[in-house]
């Protein structure tokens, strides 16, 4: 079962790494949408909700007025009216392919697991709404399509053993119906996407900075894609209803309705699949084998309660509380464990972070126990140990980055943010390297969402703790590449490589300092 | 030069845009499902119908309601649960369905009832609805028979009025 899933998730992420970077070249890292899914998703629902309050103006819920009062709008107003039917359409159908390709990408880049168990889960009920909302707005057209979507939908509910009578006898003939059933159906047009919008907040609410607009430029291309197509291409109705003849053939949106078919043939077999689906898709965070790293700890000692590390967590795992001990500052930082993904961004923006700190145990206000501050030091001296010729150049790679697969001298962490820029002038300062390369994940696709942003604000002097101006910027690169972009890697570090070749040995900036003591020297240095 | 990005780039956003959207435009209706085949109409017969139960009420004796509180003296003694409902579906003599359908219910006190679809070639077709809704063995209680001419995808409905004494086909 585990290798069935992790070969399931590395073929889909390379999938997606093909598809993430050609879209690179056409939108931009920014602007990508694969990097803007959820935002995108967000969007297209106030698009729909827009629309559909537009079009509510202009409906008829009258049994025998639907139909007319749509087909009214559609043609005798199509310049506003009947582009806002289709932009409610073509919208809703561009979220559900938002929806479920976020759903697969999250799995692919595997985050589903652990402490993330919470966006994951409470994503479910925002397919199941999203597609209840869609198949009861087509059952509010009354046309062919509209008595399909009826029938087959009633016949389907209507195999499960609630229900009294039959709903589907509610469409045996043509008196049976009546104009308040409209009236009920509008209501539930009404009430589920609101529901959906309640779950779509409840789903963000375990992560911080949560994206839900996408950037302006993107928003706009959207809204004007759309437009053209709706235009171009308008949503129409199928014909009238009539239950004296059978809608057939009738033309399916296959975003919404890609079921309807095997329900017609063998309702039980759709229940059975939607019940494994929602079952398996519920219990993946916690199939093996379980992401269980043991959370940020804080030491009250060196926590002056600043907030960098809550600023940065993207995760909101952290939270500034009142002072227990008897240090004379207002706050310290606490750790939310059930949200905490041990990514080491905190330890990277903590201030008390850093590698020059001479004491026997180096310690900083908040660690990650997996791979304490000192364990980063300790590893960042065996890995310099091991650079040969010139010039050396060690890399300090997000595992989730093409950096981490880099044959020589590398540095992996949780994420690439975990790096305090003091461990990049420690390098450099103490000759442990002739350059350093910082390698994270591809801008668009940051495997814990912030850590790119962060180090890029940081080196740049935008964001606390900030790299110090005297560390040589010509010795240093920053690469963004997702795992399969080794290319671009290898590239852009040849390129690095030739500049570090051209600079000379000693550039005169004068920030070199000693190496630093091992271990046990620091002690001594501490003790002198 | 938008938000810093250059003309043709927007362009090239678009022209995304507009092909992932017009995907979505296309595959909204097409391609077309039929649910039927060709040359054939639907059977739909369907009714909600409870059972008379009141033949299974045996009048008590005098010695038994004598036992019975003063309140509660009623000479018929009727079960509360319904007999199933049988039905049958016949088109040009030939059985097309039948079966006994139980009372709904916890306490099997409600209708019977019934859902069914059916194809048939289109044309003309004799067709008899029976049911039987009392406790016999044999036979039926309602029957009604009706030459129909079906047209390529048309619904005939076969339902059940009480109140109107039988078989409705619409």
């Amino acid at each position: 079962m585990e290798a069935v899933i992790s070969s399931l998730r590395s073929g889909l992420r390379r999938i997606f790494e093909s598809a993430e970077g050609l879209l690179d070249k056409i939108f931009g890292p920014k602007l990508n949408p694969f990097g803007q899914l959820g935002a995108i998703g967000y969007f297209l629902y106030w698009i729909v909700a827009a629309s559909g309050i537009y079009l509510f103006a202009v409906y008829d819920t009258g049994l025998e007025n639907t139909y007319e009062s749509i087909e009214w709008y559609t043609y005798d107003h199509w310049y506003h009216a009947g582009v806002m039917r289709s932009l409610h359409r073509y919208a809703s159908d561009l979220m559900v392919v938002m929806m479920l390709v976020h759903l697969a990408r999250e799995f692919a880049l595997d985050r589903y697991r652990g402490v993330r168990w919470f966006s994951w889960f409470t994503g479910i009920p925002v397919i199941w709404m999203v597609y209840i909302s869609g198949i009861t707005g087509y059952w509010l057209i009354w046309d062919k399509l509209a008595q399909y979507v009826a029938v087959t939908s009633t016949e389907l509910l209507d195999w499960l053993p609630i229900f009294g009578e039959p709903i589907a006898r509610n469409y045996l003939s043509g008196g049976v119906l009546s104009s308040r059933f409209f009236t009920l159906l509008i209501f539930l047009h009404v009430a589920v996407p609101l529901i959906l919008l309640f779950i779509m907040w409840v789903h963000i609410q375990r992560i911080s900075r949560p994206k839900v607009n996408p950037p302006r430029l993107l928003a706009g291309v959207i809204v004007v894609g759309l437009v053209i197509v709706s235009l171009w291409q308008p949503a129409l109705s199928q014909g009238p209803a009539d239950l004296t003849q059978e809608p057939s053939p009738v033309g399916l949106d296959w975003f919404y309705l890609p079921l309807y078919p095997l329900a017609d043939s063998n309702p039980g077999l759709v229940w059975l699949f939607l019940a494994v689906a929602t079952l398996l898709i519920g219990l993946m965070p916690w199939l093996p084998p379980l992401k269980k790293p043991k959370p940020a700890a804080v030491d009250l000692a060196h926590c002056n309660g600043c907030g960098r590390c809550v600023d940065d967590c993207p995760y909101e795992a952290l939270i500034l509380a009142p002072r227990s001990d008897d240090l004379p500052y207002s706050h310290e930082v606490a750790v939310n464990a059930s949200k905490c993904v041990s990514c080491g961004i905190c330890m990277g923006a903590c201030p008390s972070s850093t590698p020059f700190r001479r004491t026997a145990e180096l310690a900083t206000g908040i660690d990650i126990p997996d791979l304490p501050l000192t364990e980063v030091r300790g590893r960042v001296q065996e890995v310099a140990e091991t650079l040969t010729g010139a010039p050396r150049v060690l890399v300090i790679a997000c595992t989730h980055s093409a950096g981490a697969r880099h044959d020589g001298a590398v540095l992996a962490l949780p994420c690439v943010a975990m790096a305090p820029p003091p461990l990049i002038d420690y390098v450099l300062s103490r000759d442990l390297a002739d350059g350093v390369v910082v390698a994270g994940c591809a801008e668009r696709s940051c495997h814990n969402r912030l850590g790119v942003d962060w180090t890029k604000q940081r080196i740049a002097g935008e964001r606390d703790p900030y790299l110090r101006k005297r560390v040589p910027r010509e010795r240093l690169l920053t690469v963004w590449a997702s795992p399969t972009e080794g290319r671009v890697f290898r590239r852009e570090l040849a390129d690095f490589v030739d500049r570090l070749k051209a600079l000379p040995a000693d550039d005169g900036s004068g920030t070199r300092m000693p190496p630093a003591p091992s271990s046990a020297g620091a002690a001594e240095e501490k003790a002198l | 030069m938008i938000d810093g990005v250059s003309f043709p780039r927007i362009i090239g956003m678009l022209v995304f845009t507009v092909a992932l959207s017009a995907l979505a435009a296309v595959f909204d209706d097409w391609p077309r499902y039929s649910r039927i085949p060709d040359g054939m109409a639907v059977l739909k017969f369907s009714f909600t119908h409870g059972s008379d139960r009141s033949s299974l009420c045996k009048r008590r004796s005098r010695e038994e309601l004598q036992k019975l509180p003063p309140n509660k003296r009623v000479p018929l003694d009727c079960p509360r649960e319904r007999p199933p409902v049988v039905t049958e579906l016949e088109v040009n003599g030939e059985q097309l369905f039948f079966k006994s359908l139980p009372p709904s219910g916890i306490a099997k006190d409600g209708p019977s009832r019934l859902y069914e679809r059916f194809l048939v070639p289109a044309g003309d077709h004799t067709i008899t609805a029976r049911m039987r809704d009392t406790p016999r063995e044999e036979g039926f209680d309602y029957e009604s028979t009706r030459r129909v001419t079906l047209v390529p995808g048309q619904n005939l409905s076969i339902d059940f009025r009480h109140e109107t004494g039988g078989f409705v086909m619409n």
